[in-house]
């Protein structure tokens, strides 16, 4: 059994590497994904995933790091989803729908310019797990001490922003900077993990083990414990998944985080129909004022 | 507690509340001093909520003036505690009842300070007056309507403020549990705090120092027995006061 479960890792550098990379991933996603899960801004991670398309497009087009074209595409997205989520006449799913489509429609006119984005732009949307190196585990470290420091300072902003906007206001903590570093924090999250799991999938990674932990904890913190817990799993059982039976690493770790949540989401049914017919107790309480 | 005896809590003149450029009440007229229950009623639509989110510093005044001690609505947010007529959307969040009140304490925890005994004491204190400690370690999505609006309640006591601005606090609970909220209300009243609280219960009106009585503008101002005539009723909700 160990052969199978654990030998890859020690026997394979690439996979080791990979499990690092993964891992790391997977708790930098943990803790935005969090907050992304709580303040419902699912969408909008999304649409930031497949925005930063067009950053990366130009960089390569230019010979630049695609990681510096895909922040500045992030901040481009930042600014409008969050421009969109706070004045949009209209429904801001509907704003962030157009712009995220915007922005990817521009992502593949540059990259429809040249043949020689093929491999690069499959790289961007999938990533490249198996071709990770020690340098890619130094950002994406300095990109979860990042999201780390922003989570812990600004926890209270953005539990209260969670709830409602009117009470971080009537707290004494203005919405608009707090929701601002919201989405830095996803945007860092993004730019960071595109070239492991890819644009495409870090969105799985950023939803799937944080959603898992909000079916299942009664605090805030135990959903960002659980998420990283699931992410980490997803990544080693992935990476398993994709050594023995030969699938693309990226979408393993992703598919395994999502059947994590199903699994989750049905045992989490069962147990509340066995409970009491589907309806949670209310204890009763006598009511009283001292 | 008290600031200055002399000085209204909460100062209003010539106020008008709205959201954008569409003003909803124009010219409040306002002073509630250290002590002071000003109750606001009035139809739905009326105007109440947004008077109220006005002194919380929630949306802009759009004309007059308007103090909350001494500042503009929203600066003194460790003073000031605002209870909505629905509070949100923690009821899907993974939240324990202790958990929702501790959030009552963050205006004067600020960014980094950590929680001291003089917190939690507050936040114990505040379970402990809305009855809310009995169940304290549940998830508020699982408590009953009534459970959660004192979990509320108490977030807002937690915050051991000198002005309350409470929106419809009594609404949809049971006698038993209104009462403990109107004791609560008399509570805070004895140490000196300044409440603003909507109702469509005239009874509780009565308890008022001071009553507002609003249709989209004021239609009476003043104690209760001069502003909860028949004649005021009748022009604002077209009926009278059961005798």
């Amino acid at each position: 059994m160990a052969d199978l479960l654990i030998a890859p890792f020690v026997d394979l550098p690439f996979l080791r590497l990979a499990l690092a990379a993964s891992v790391l991933v997977s708790v930098t996603c943990a803790i935005a994904g969090t907050f992304v899960v709580l303040r419902g801004l699912a969408f909008a991670g999304d649409a930031m995933a497949h925005g930063v398309l067009p950053g990366i497009a130009v960089a390569i087009l230019l010979g630049a790091s695609p990681v510096l074209g895909a922040a500045l595409s992030a901040a481009v997205m930042m600014a409008g989803v969050g421009v969109i989520t706070r004045r949009s006449r209209l429904g801001s799913d509907t704003a962030i729908g157009l712009l995220f489509v915007g922005m990817l429609a521009v992502g593949v006119m540059i990259t429809s310019r040249s043949e020689s984005f093929v491999g690069d732009i499959t790289r961007v949307l999938f990533g490249q797990l198996l071709g990770v190196r020690g340098v890619d585990l130094a950002w994406q470290a300095a990109a979860l001490a990042a999201v780390g420091t922003i989570a812990w300072v600004a926890r209270r902003p953005f539990l209260l922003m969670s709830v409602d906007e009117g009470l971080a206001r009537t707290s004494g903590f203005r919405p608009a900077p707090y929701h601002a570093l919201m989405l830095a924090m996803v945007g860092i999250t993004i730019v960071a993990s595109f070239r492991t799991v890819g644009t495409l999938l870090v969105l799985g990674m950023l939803v799937a083990p944080a959603a898992t932990g909000a079916l299942v904890a009664r605090r805030v913190a135990t959903v960002g414990l659980v998420a990283a817990g699931c992410g980490a799993f997803a990544s080693w059982a992935g990476l398993l998944l994709s050594y023995h039976l030969d699938l693309a690493a990226g979408a393993s770790i992703v598919l395994v985080a999502v059947a994590l949540f199903a699994l989750a989401a049905a045992l989490s049914a069962l147990a509340r129909r066995r409970g009491d017919g589907g309806e949670l107790p209310h204890p009763h309480v006598q009511g009283h004022a001292h | 507690m008290r600031t200055d005896a002399a000085a209204p809590s909460v100062e209003a003149r010539g106020l008008d509340v709205g959201y954008g450029r569409h003003a909803v009440v124009r010219g409040v007229a306002l002073a509630a001093r250290p002590g002071a229950l000003v109750a606001l009623i009035g139809t739905n639509g009326s105007g109440k909520s947004t008077l109220l989110k006005t002194l919380a510093g929630m949306i802009p005044a759009l004309g007059g003036d308007v103090h909350v001690l001494g500042g503009a609505p929203g600066a003194s947010a460790r003073r000031v505690a605002y209870l909505p007529q629905h509070p949100a959307s923690s009821h899907t969040l993974p939240l324990r009842a202790r958990d929702v009140v501790a959030m009552g304490r963050y205006a004067h925890l600020g960014l980094l300070r950590r929680s001291r005994a003089a917190d939690r004491g507050a936040c114990e204190a505040a379970l402990a007056r809305t009855g809310a400690d009995a169940y304290a370690a549940l998830p508020l999505r699982e408590l009953s309507g009534g459970q959660q609006q004192r979990v509320h309640l108490a977030q807002v006591l937690a915050r051991e403020a000198e002005v309350l601005l409470l929106d419809e606090p009594t609404a949809g609970l049971d006698p038993a549990g209104r009462a403990a909220v109107l004791g609560i209300v008399e509570a805070e009243r004895a140490r000196g705090a300044t409440v603003v609280m909507s109702t469509h219960d005239l009874g509780d009106a009565e308890r008022a120092s001071h009553v507002l009585l609003l249709a989209q503008r004021v239609v009476a101002a003043g104690g209760p027995h001069e502003v909860l005539t028949d004649a005021h009723l009748r022009e604002c909700f077209g009926f009278t006061q059961l005798h």
